[in-house]
């Protein structure tokens, strides 16, 4: 059934794939991010109670749920990356942790500077901004570990673990504001019912939102193609590239 | 799928399960104390299925919306004292200080003080919180009847305040 999956598990047909694509998402990615942003941040109308303070959901919201979605690709590398134990994959959990930390942390810091003028304070340890946090510390964990030991490919299997079991918070995070009192409001887009977000400023939000995940994907075949020339250095197809 | 991966995959299922049951466990035991805030109903009628109430003198946070006409500000100082309410009882809030940019009559705010007593708060922060609704003014107007007026636009309050 799966067959056809398998040329993607050989490092050289990975590495010349990703070379094919990275320009193209690369150029979307920019496109979009510069369209959604300056839509976002500059046309669209101001909020009937924030002002244009809320401008910056244009980059909250899309950096928030891509440091969730960038959580469940690296989990799902690293589950197969320890079952079925594809080097390609294992390196793509070490190649997507650092894009899903950067992130985590722009969400984080784009909420503090909205939290102050709107709520009123920069922190408040409410179940939201908490559970966020902690997926920051799985980040820097899986990296940390990663680099923890002396043989590389012990590290990297420990990392995947980690990567895999933090899982358990990306239903946390998502919906720490339904099961608690939180400060931090409810889902304005993510949920099942109609966004409560004006069109007018829903739109240049799913730009950007597509735009953050188009760029994970560039960046992540960039350390990716790194990745497989560190890890296959000494292999004749890198050898036969590298003399031409 | 050969026996050695299905080992392996079994027991990574294994792992995530019991963590799962474990964080799902914790987090059931620490119910209460996740909450950030009591809202108006909880302090009054009590938290939980023991319907434990907090005690006088207990710091706490405190959360609901600002009673319309409820907002009393002393006119020779920053005092001010409102009442908050979510579905039944109201709950009296007294602060000193300046409060958040949001903060309006019918809003949501978050209050952290002390229990003075079974129905006052003497808080020393006061926090907005705001909905996930965003509109434009227009929009605010026709759907809502809010007025949204620019802070620069805005003219002084007459009188003493």
């Amino acid at each position: 059934m799966f067959k056809w999956l398998h040329p993607y598990a050989k490092p050289e047909t990975v590495y010349h794939l990703c070379g094919r694509l990275m320009p193209w998402l690369m150029g979307t990615a920019l496109l979009l991010l510069l369209l959604g942003n300056i839509w976002g941040l500059a046309f669209t109308p101001p909020d009937y109670q924030q002002g244009d303070s809320y401008r910056i959901i244009h980059l909250h919201v899309p950096a928030a749920i891509m440091s969730m979605g960038t959580y469940s690709a690296m989990a799902i590398a690293a589950f197969i990356a320890l079952v079925w134990q594809v080097k390609v994959a294992q390196w793509s959990v070490l190649a997507i942790a650092p894009i899903g930390a950067v992130y985590t942390a722009i969400a984080l810091i784009t909420g503090m500077a909205w939290g102050k003028p709107m709520w009123g304070t920069w922190w408040v340890w409410d179940a939201r901004l908490t559970s966020e946090l902690i997926l920051l510390f799985l980040y820097l964990g899986v990296i940390a570990l990663s680099g923890a030991f002396s043989d590389r490919q012990t590290g990297a299997k420990v990392a995947s673990l980690l990567a895999v079991v933090g899982v358990i918070n990306l239903p946390i995070i998502h919906f720490s504001v339904e099961w608690w009192n939180t400060l931090h409001q409810g889902a304005s887009i993510t949920k099942f019912a109609k966004p409560s977000i004006d069109p007018s400023m829903l739109w240049p939000l799913l730009i950007s939102i597509l735009a953050f995940k188009i760029l994970m994907l560039a960046l992540l075949c960039v350390r990716l193609r790194t990745a497989i020339l560190v890890n296959e250095q000494h292999r004749p197809w890198v050898k036969a590239m590298a003399g031409d | 799928m050969q026996p050695r991966r299905q080992k392996r995959l079994f027991a990574i299922l294994l792992v995530i399960g019991l963590l799962t049951g474990a964080v799902a466990a914790m987090l059931y035991a620490l119910q209460q104390n996740i909450d950030l805030f009591y809202t108006p109903s909880q302090l009054v009628d009590g938290l939980g299925k023991d319907k434990v109430k907090p005690q006088v003198g207990q710091r706490l946070r405190i959360g609901g919306m600002v009673v319309a006409g409820s907002v009393k500000r002393d006119p020779e100082s920053l005092k001010v004292s409102f009442d908050l309410v979510d579905t039944g009882p109201l709950v009296t809030v007294i602060y000193e200080g300046i409060l958040p940019d949001l903060f309006r009559e019918g809003q949501g705010i978050v209050a952290q003080g002390v229990l003075q007593d079974a129905t006052t708060i003497k808080a020393s922060e006061v926090l907005a919180k705001h909905d996930e609704e965003y509109m434009p003014p227009e929009v605010a107007e026709a759907l809502k009847g809010i007025r949204h007026v620019p802070p620069s636009q805005q003219q002084p309050a007459s009188g003493s305040y």
